[in-house]
């Protein structure tokens, strides 16, 4: 086979994922509004992305807001500006690093196993069987999981905020001998709703971002352990990538 | 009941199908047979419209079903039951579950209604007390039992199986086809069942027909198979690695 034909063939292979990803987008967000609505199931898919996922956000979450005000109070001291890093651990919190970082633990988490369920689904011909048995496999294993995270990543990142928050004023106030008052005053004045608000706003599209890419490479994954494996890491490296990338054209969009 | 009409299916450059034609009557017992790789799981995924062939025509109870749409073919589906190679019963869920769940998302029978008829099914497979299991903790005998039950759940016109004694011991290979002959003595249904073993296809088929290289060769009552001077059909029977059909 000559390069041309096998650059050709690759256009293709790839037209062809595209093709089946967006046939897979349309189906999910036809589910999403018709029913049967799987009420018990969501809340269970919710108990793991959300419940589950207390423990890995509460650390990560803390040390994030304590080393973010460490870093912070290094860089201000040189400018007499040590009663700013209040505010700016909690802007950068909020606008920032409250949904990226709870998206990409959630990714790590809770993404890598929705992959990992439903690729082992797909090749034991559980997803077979759900089609014999005339249940639509994007309605009963997509839907419940996407609308669990759309919901539970913003909770998630609204106590990755909290935690964060609260790190910063522990290592600020009782490590780095910041005043507290002027580190709560500076939170106070120069921080409002919007800046929650658009954090939160991130946190559902990251959640929509990583729940959908994460159940479309389980749904498509390769046969056997490898093919298993594979979709699970695509799962991963893809939904943080995007994360990452939505991340800068969300923020141009909102601010 | 199910007519298959020279269907062709090709997988890039490997023909798998090359112009099937099979006809299933209402009630009968008709089992393929053919060497690993043939087509076999290929042609049975057809019949419920998990794969749909490049050329040619599936018509179940008269209608096409190569052409429904999905919605469409759901409600072909609610016509048949399968059991996969492994079972493909679902990890997260018990063994009750798993044989509830075709009742519970197209039927409006009560809970208690439901578990009782899990219960029955069960019981009509052998299996008494292991409800609460999850399929992890089953053998493979039992797992195929638990898929058998679900597959009869809905109390379907036509069972599909897929190498039901593929992976079993000769002892539970031959319990499992009795099983099969017996739910099919008892409730009449159309059975349709995808096989290398040889053995059980004998004991259990009304009519046998061999796939290679995707078509059917040879077809008939078991009798007629026996008899039948079709070499490759001989060397398949006979289990010979001398013959036209070249292993790999």
């Amino acid at each position: 086979m000559g390069p041309v034909t096998r650059f050709g063939r690759w256009i293709f292979a790839q037209v062809e994922h595209l093709g089946r990803l967006f046939v897979v987008l349309f189906a999910t967000a036809y589910w999403f509004v018709r029913p049967p609505y799987r009420i018990r199931e969501t809340f269970r898919q919710m108990q793991y992305v959300g419940v589950g996922s207390f423990l890995i956000i509460s650390l990560t979450g803390t040390f994030t807001g304590m080393v973010l005000a460490l870093q912070t109070f290094y860089a201000f001291v040189t400018f007499n500006a040590e009663s700013l890093v209040g505010a700016t651990v909690a802007l950068s919190m909020t606008r920032e690093l409250g949904p990226v970082l709870s998206g990409l633990m959630v990714t790590a988490r809770a993404g890598s196993a929705m992959a990992a369920n439903l690729g082992t689904m797909r090749v034991t011909e559980q997803i077979d069987a759900l089609q014999t048995m005339a249940v639509d496999p994007i309605e009963y294993l997509f839907v419940p999981r996407i609308t669990a995270a759309l919901i539970m990543v913003p909770v998630l990142t609204v106590y990755f905020n909290f935690l964060g928050i609260l790190g910063g004023y522990f290592v600020g106030v009782n490590y780095l001998g910041i005043p507290p008052g002027p580190f709560v005053t500076s939170i106070v004045n120069l921080t409002d709703y919007d800046d929650l608000t658009t954090g939160l706003i991130k946190s559902c599209f990251f959640g929509l971002i990583l729940s959908f890419i994460s159940c479309y490479k389980g749904y498509t994954a390769g046969e056997g352990a490898e093919g298993v494996g594979q979709a699970t890491m695509q799962a991963v490296v893809l939904s943080a990538v995007l994360i990452l990338v939505s991340d800068y054209f969300l923020t141009d969009w909102l601010f | 009941m199910i007519q298959v009409l020279d269907i062709h299916k090709q997988f890039g450059e490997q023909k798998v199908l090359d112009g099937v034609s099979l006809n299933i009557p209402r009630g009968e017992i008709l089992v393929i047979i053919g060497g690993s790789g043939t087509g076999k799981t290929v042609l049975l995924k057809h019949l419920i419209g998990l794969l749909r062939p490049d050329k040619g025509h599936i018509f179940v109870e008269g209608v096409d079903i190569c052409h429904l749409r999905s919605w469409e073919l759901k409600e072909t589906r609610k016509k048949f039951g399968m059991l996969f190679q492994g079972a493909a019963l679902f990890d997260s869920l018990t063994v009750a579950e798993n044989v509830a769940f075709p009742m519970r998302e197209h039927t409006r029978f009560k809970e208690k209604e439901i578990m009782d008829r899990v219960q029955d099914h069960l019981a009509d497979v052998g299996l008494y007390g292991i409800e609460d299991k999850h399929p992890s903790e089953l053998s493979g005998g039992m797992r195929k039992r638990v898929g058998l039950a679900r597959a009869l759940a809905l109390e379907p016109e036509i069972v599909l199986f897929d190498e039901p004694t593929t992976g079993l011991d000769p002892i539970m290979s031959d319990v499992i086809n009795e099983l099969i002959l017996n739910t099919q003595r008892k409730l009449g249904i159309t059975f349709f069942i995808i096989s290398h073993d040889v053995k059980g296809a004998f004991k259990m088929a009304h009519r046998i027909a061999m796939l290679y290289q995707g078509r059917i060769v040879e077809e008939g009552t078991p009798e007629e198979i026996q008899s039948s001077g079709n070499p490759i059909l001989q060397q398949f029977l006979t289990g010979s690695s001398d013959g036209p059909i070249q292993a790999g």
